[in-house]
């Protein structure tokens, strides 16, 4: 079957997808954006998150037909994406990242280790600034479900970032820089205000 | 495999009576597992997303018309007051990511012994509103609604449209044993509803039998026990052989297994440990309430 909808912001259509198949696979396999990560494939682990109508949601969870005519967003258009949300909506009308934009993405900008001269969303940058990524294979779910926590509680406590992160696995970092970085986003957040 | 998509809850019926096979799917976050892992080959997946109004409740005067989709999200922000009990198992569902998908006519429609609402609602009572294109409604009571390890009343050709869960008009409580807080699947768990208005408590067993069920003995027990101690109306604290002997009961209730999450003698000895919490949780609230409405009048 066919499937028609919204990813970062353009519209996309998927062909040939199979009916028992998952958006995360048609995200990664026939639009070609691997930023979501396939690991569990049964929710338990979040790196496939990306936001479904506004909604974080387990993209291997949600079956490709479910998607149709709504609206995706994945970590690669997360920067578009939270840069539309600080202007406040889309001036130019051009916004949203392209497919190929989508595809070739990448957190590399001037300077590889800070990230510098890249369009990074402030949740990104922050991430990389605490050093919250090691392996990284976590992280395209956890910069999503962060990005979403801070739209929805721009001064969260502890105890909100644990609960809003509690369906993402790191098996890396120990979570402890993963809580600096969404500390770190939020105080920068407040700050621009 | 076709991908069935009404757009309405009538079409939604009527392609299930065309296709009594077809899996309904609404969340997902039960039906894909099994087809992500190859568990599952169904001939026909009925998509319920586009019928918005299984995403609404309503609030009536004795029960919520809770529809069948409302994500535990929703439940959890909205419903705490009417529905605690229910509003507390939800927040025990999973993640963030699942609870905003999940909703209760999925953990019905699946009858998971290990399933997160039931407790909550054989505690409070609740009926399961069913329907068919051939028969139409029926309510079916949440007593009669588990039938077997995965197995409920539903006929082939029905769909699950709403629930209805009765108000509180007491304290409630839940609790859920795991090894953390979130991404647990219950190794057993214990709802508890105090009904002033009826002099009743009512109980709920998780994942400690093949299906859930409610600890009657337990409750008959209780029940004469706080009606011959007065206890409704002195407010007294419980005392504490009948709280231990409450958990024995509800221990007793239990018939559960040794699985890969627990064993069968740690479930009953933990489904003991949560009811004689949750009935102190319970009962000191309604202690609470009845002398704070005391000192106002």
């Amino acid at each position: 079957m066919r499937v028609n909808f919204t990813v970062n912001g353009r519209p996309q259509e998927a062909d040939d997808v199979w009916e028992g198949e998952s958006l995360l696979y048609v995200l990664r396999e026939r639009l070609g954006l691997p930023g979501s990560k396939n690991a569990c494939e049964q929710g338990e682990c979040g790196s496939c998150t990306v936001r479904l109508d506004g909604v974080p949601v387990c993209s291997c969870l949600v079956a490709a037909g479910q998607a149709e005519g709504r609206d995706v967003v994945t970590v690669e258009g997360l920067a578009d994406f939270a840069k539309q949300r600080a202007e406040g909506g889309c001036a130019s009308g051009a916004c949203g990242t392209t497919l190929q934009d989508a595809q070739q993405w990448k957190a590399k900008g001037t300077d590889s280790q800070t990230g510098e001269g890249t369009e990074l969303s402030p949740i990104q940058q922050a991430f990389i600034d605490a050093g919250a990524v090691q392996c990284g294979f976590c992280t395209p779910g956890l910069l999503v479900a962060s990005d979403e926590l801070l739209e929805r509680n721009p001064n969260p406590s502890d105890a909100d970032i644990r609960e809003a992160l509690s369906g993402n696995l790191c098996r890396c970092t120990g979570y402890e820089k993963i809580m600096d970085a969404v500390r770190l986003a939020a105080a920068r957040q407040s700050e621009e205000v | 495999m076709d991908f069935l998509r009404p757009a309405s809850w009538e079409e939604a019926l009527a392609a299930k009576a065309e296709h009594p096979t077809a899996v309904p799917i609404a969340g997902g976050t039960d039906v894909m597992v099994e087809i992500n892992f190859d568990h599952r080959r169904p001939e026909y997946l009925l998509d319920l997303n586009r019928i918005g109004d299984l995403t609404e409740w309503e609030v009536g005067e004795e029960s919520v018309r809770l529809g069948a989709s409302v994500p535990y999200t929703r439940i959890m922000e909205n419903l705490r007051a009417e529905l605690p009990g229910l509003a507390l198992a939800s927040h025990t569902v999973a993640s963030p990511q699942i609870r905003n998908r999940g909703g209760v006519g999925g953990n019905l429609g699946t009858a998971s012994p290990a399933g997160d609402a039931h407790p909550a609602l054989l505690a409070a009572g609740a009926e399961v509103e069913a329907e068919s294109a051939a028969r139409g409604t029926r309510l079916i009571p949440i007593d009669d609604f588990y039938t077997g390890v995965k197995r409920n009343a539903l006929q082939p050709d029905e769909l699950i449209r709403a629930v209805h869960v009765k108000k509180a008009d007491g304290p409630q409580q839940y609790s859920k044993v795991g090894t953390r807080n979130a991404m647990v699947i219950a190794v057993c768990a214990f709802g508890l509803a105090l009904h002033p208005e009826t002099r009743t408590v009512r109980t709920g067993i998780g994942s400690a039998a093949p299906t859930p069920v409610r600890a009657k003995a337990a409750e008959e027990f209780l029940n004469a026990a706080l009606e011959e101690g007065g206890f409704w109306d002195n407010g007294k604290i419980i005392t504490p052989s009948v709280a231990k002997q409450f958990a024995e009961l509800c221990s007793g209730g239990c018939n559960p297994i040794d699985d890969v999450r627990g064993t069968a003698s740690y479930r009953r000895h933990a489904v003991g440990v949560m009811a004689r919490r949750t009935l102190t949780w319970t009962w000191e609230s309604y202690r609470g309430a009845r002398r704070a409405s005391e000192g106002a009048a």
